[in-house]
């Protein structure tokens, strides 16, 4: 297979263009530009709409257009902007309408910095938007992972009709990379997944067919609750069936890393050196940090694993709950964090790891 | 193989691209992970701009090492500033003719390359960062200078002039490498 | 016998919900009957505001997305460029269309978007319960201005067709009213040619209906027409604004 050298923004783009994505529209914010200045060169090309929107609020709400139409829709932002687009997300989760979406997260809360962070674990987990619904959020860690999920990443939304996110981080968006880009859907194969979505999509109905309804709300209050309970059913359903994690010598490790995304590679990093000294130390890394992988703690043996190192670009620490969640207690946790835009250091992982080891942590 | 460098300078001086080339010629020419990561700031223009290329056997951690192994620098506040991120028995290639800071410290090898002269000797200060990157390959011989040649004619310049400019502004660069590696050896 | 009227066969015979004296029905009557005509029915889409319009949902028989408050012109706008041979229009009340959805309304026109605009104005916002809305009359009271729109603090009614006026993209703004029976005739013409010109592929329309809300007004629906006619035609002088 042949390799390019691609930006993680643009090889994403071209990733959703080859996964039959026909429809985007984003707004300009650092640190995720390159991906609608790509669209808008890549869609005429291949028959697509290129929209910039006049602000997040808007683009998001003409992906939900091209998505009720069955189109494949995606849109991309960056923290601050994700909160504006948090309206049309709630939209396409009450409405059932699929959708992908990138965040290339950056400092916050508030306008913060340019720079690469993870600061918003909570939105992409627990609320992308009013009304408690819940999305399949992926956390690539390279350029090549990050192609890999977003052409994933339409099917599951066309399979749930739900959004999905692509959570990366300004890291994520701006480095190069070698990558291996997958193959491209052909016209027919897109146009063919675009009369897949004939049934519910508001293409125009006549009266003798079932026509298109793209409700996101209802008026009785029973229709909603069950509504809702169906909805929770498929979301119970992704933590038997579509978590993904990559989980590293967990059967005889002392000390278990947690990370997601840039922390995670460069956790891994650490952990290498960690290994070579003779170190035991695992790690567990989300790929879908929604559903979590609550499950591959109970891989752990508490019987020599003395702690759980939750590494996060994120001041407070944000996945820390899910961690604490799915340890039950079974033993100590500790963190290792950055924030406003600064990157976690292997070495400071690596220090960390030797305090644990030591037995010397300060609580 | 490990590789951690970064490459500084003022803004307009394709810094950025030294860094594009070069893991654009490892991603082309070697089976090496290799990740670019151009530095990112608010300053469109004139501000100071950094890059990172990292490439390894094995997967890439930190894109944005906070210690390198090598580091070229274009102008001195660069030296001044981070000279001392360079690991003990590391090198840093200069831009002699405006890096007049000394690195202050004995456990790293200093490669002197006077590339803005060089530059303006060749007409054109816009080549100044391909004779660097002539330089590096120089003395480094990282990789085949000629596929960093084609990478170097297929990113840049279609015109013809420009071909040849930046093909005689990488050949000096390389001479000059060259000649500093026998100087050190 | 002959029927010479029948009901259109785009209202699914679901019971309206709208109060006694509103204009709402009328409109979707209309628009259901130029669609019949223009037998578009069976490939058009509409994108509804949030507000009362949101009772018509159940009521009409071609497709319907509902779109999130005042956004109704960007989801047209990424549905009919994603599926050009679909009519699309978007049915907005003021407080949609005018003031939450001012930038979306803007936009879309500015873009000339190849889609149709039925702008209800009332002056008052409906389903939550008479608030001030962006064309609420100066000295008209609603339930946050209870001693009536004072322009020292809110500022004075948004006349819309006008405001689009001023942009070079669009290709036909008429504001019209269903006061009368002529009026009825006229607003229907104005449906008509709002579509038609989506079909001719011309660009974006937008026909702003002036109509009345005896509920938040607080007055009969006879009352409510006179006060329509004395008060908001006054403001919101009827005719055709721009037609390319």
């Amino acid at each position: 297979m042949k390799k390019v050298f691609m930006k993680g923004c643009e090889a994403i783009a071209e990733a959703a263009v080859r996964a039959g994505a026909r429809f985007y529209a984003g707004y300009p914010i650092t640190p995720q530009n390159e991906i609608p200045e790509y669209m808008s060169r890549r869609m005429p090309q291949v028959g697509g709409v290129f929209l910039q929107g006049e602000s997040e609020i808007a683009s998001v709400t003409m992906v939900y257009g091209a998505g009720a139409g069955g189109t494949r829709a995606m849109t991309s932002s960056s923290s601050v902007g994700i909160s504006l687009k948090s309206e049309g997300i709630s939209y396409c989760a009450g409405a059932r309408v699929p959708m992908v979406y990138v965040n290339m997260q950056r400092g916050g809360p508030g306008v913060g910095t340019i720079q690469a962070a993870q600061q918003d674990y909570f939105q992409a987990t627990r609320a992308s938007g009013n009304g408690g619904f819940k999305m399949i959020v992926l956390a690539p860690a390279t350029v090549q992972e990050a192609v890999d999920m977003t052409y994933r990443a339409f099917d599951l939304a066309e399979r749930d009709r739900n959004p999905v996110l692509i959570l990366g981080d300004g890291v994520l968006g701006t480095i190069m990379e070698p990558v291996v880009l997958p193959e491209m859907k052909s016209d027919e194969e897109v146009a063919a997944l675009k009369q897949k979505n004939r049934d519910w999509a508001i293409v125009g109905h006549s009266r003798e067919e079932k026509r298109g309804f793209i409700d996101p709300g209802y008026w009785s209050t029973d229709m909603q609750e069950a509504h809702c309970v169906s909805l929770n059913e498929m979301y119970e359903r992704w933590q038997r069936e579509d978590v993904q994690v990559e989980e590293l010598y967990l059967e005889d490790a002392e000390l278990v890393f947690v990370a997601y995304g840039t922390s995670a590679r460069i956790a891994k990093s650490a952990l290498k050196l960690l290994r070579a000294e003779g170190h035991r130390v695992g790690m567990i890394r989300p790929l879908t940090v929604s559903p979590f992988p609550a499950a591959s703690f109970d891989k752990i043996d508490y019987a020599r694993c003395k702690c759980v190192l939750d590494i996060e670009m994120s001041i407070p620490a944000q996945m820390i709950y899910d961690v604490e969640l799915a340890l039950r207690e079974r033993c100590a946790v500790e963190t290792c964090l950055r924030s406003g835009g600064n990157l976690i250091e292997r070495d400071d992982v690596v220090k960390k790891a030797h305090e644990i080891l030591k037995g010397g942590v300060e609580r | 193989m490990e590789l951690n460098l970064m490459v500084a300078g003022f803004g307009g001086q394709g810094v950025m691209m030294i860094g594009k080339l070069l893991s654009q010629a490892i991603c082309d020419s070697t089976d090496y992970h290799v990740t670019f990561y151009p530095s990112y700031g608010a300053q469109q223009r004139g501000g100071t701009a950094n890059c990172y290329v990292v490439a390894a056997d094995d997967a890439v951690g930190s894109p944005k090492p906070s210690i390198v192994d090598q580091l070229i620098v274009m102008n001195d506040v660069s030296m001044v500033k981070f000279s001392p991120n360079v690991k003990s028995g590391g090198i840093i290639f200069t831009n002699s003719s405006l890096v007049k800071s000394g690195a202050g410290r004995e456990d790293v090898t200093i490669v002197p390359i006077p590339v803005t002269e060089i530059a303006m000797e060749l007409g054109s200060l816009k080549v100044l960062n391909i004779v660097m990157l002539g330089a590096y390959i120089g003395y480094t011989n990282l990789i085949d200078e000629d596929l960093v040649l084609d990478c170097i004619l297929r990113l840049l310049g279609k015109k013809p002039e420009f071909i040849e400019l930046n093909k005689t502004a990488f050949a000096k660069g390389l001479a000059e490498g060259r000649k500093a590696k026998a100087a050190h050896t | 016998m002959n029927a010479v009227y029948t009901r259109t066969k785009t209202l699914n015979g679901n019971l309206l919900g709208f109060c006694p004296g509103c204009m709402h029905g009328t409109v979707f009557k209309l628009i259901g009957e130029v669609l019949e005509e223009l037998n578009i029915d069976g490939r058009t889409a509409c994108i509804l505001g949030i507000g009362c319009c949101g009772l018509a949902q159940e009521v009409v028989s071609y497709d319907l997305a509902t779109a999130p408050h005042g956004r109704a012109c960007a989801v047209a706008s990424g549905l009919k460029r994603s599926n050009p041979d679909t009519v699309v229009f978007t049915y907005q009340g003021d407080g949609d269309l005018a003031s939450i959805g001012l930038a979306e309304t803007l936009h879309a026109a500015n873009r000339g978007e190849n889609i149709t605009t039925i702008f209800i104005n009332n002056g008052i916002y409906g389903m939550t319960g008479g608030q001030m809305a962006p064309t609420t009359l100066v000295g008209m009271k609603a339930t946050t201005a209870p001693d009536g729109r004072d322009p020292g603090l809110h500022g004075y009614p948004l006349h819309m067709c006008e405001i689009l006026n001023q942009l070079t993209a669009p290709v036909y703004l008429e504001r019209v009213s269903c006061n009368n029976p002529a009026n009825v005739r006229k607003t229907k013409n104005a449906i008509r040619k709002a579509f038609q010109n989506q079909l001719d592929g011309k660009g974006y329309s937008m026909v702003e209906v002036v109509t009345s809300c005896p509920t938040n007004w607080g007055l009969s629906p006879e009352k409510s027409l006179q006060f329509l006619e004395d008060n908001m035609l006054r403001e919101f002088p009827l005719g055709v604004l721009r037609d390319r």
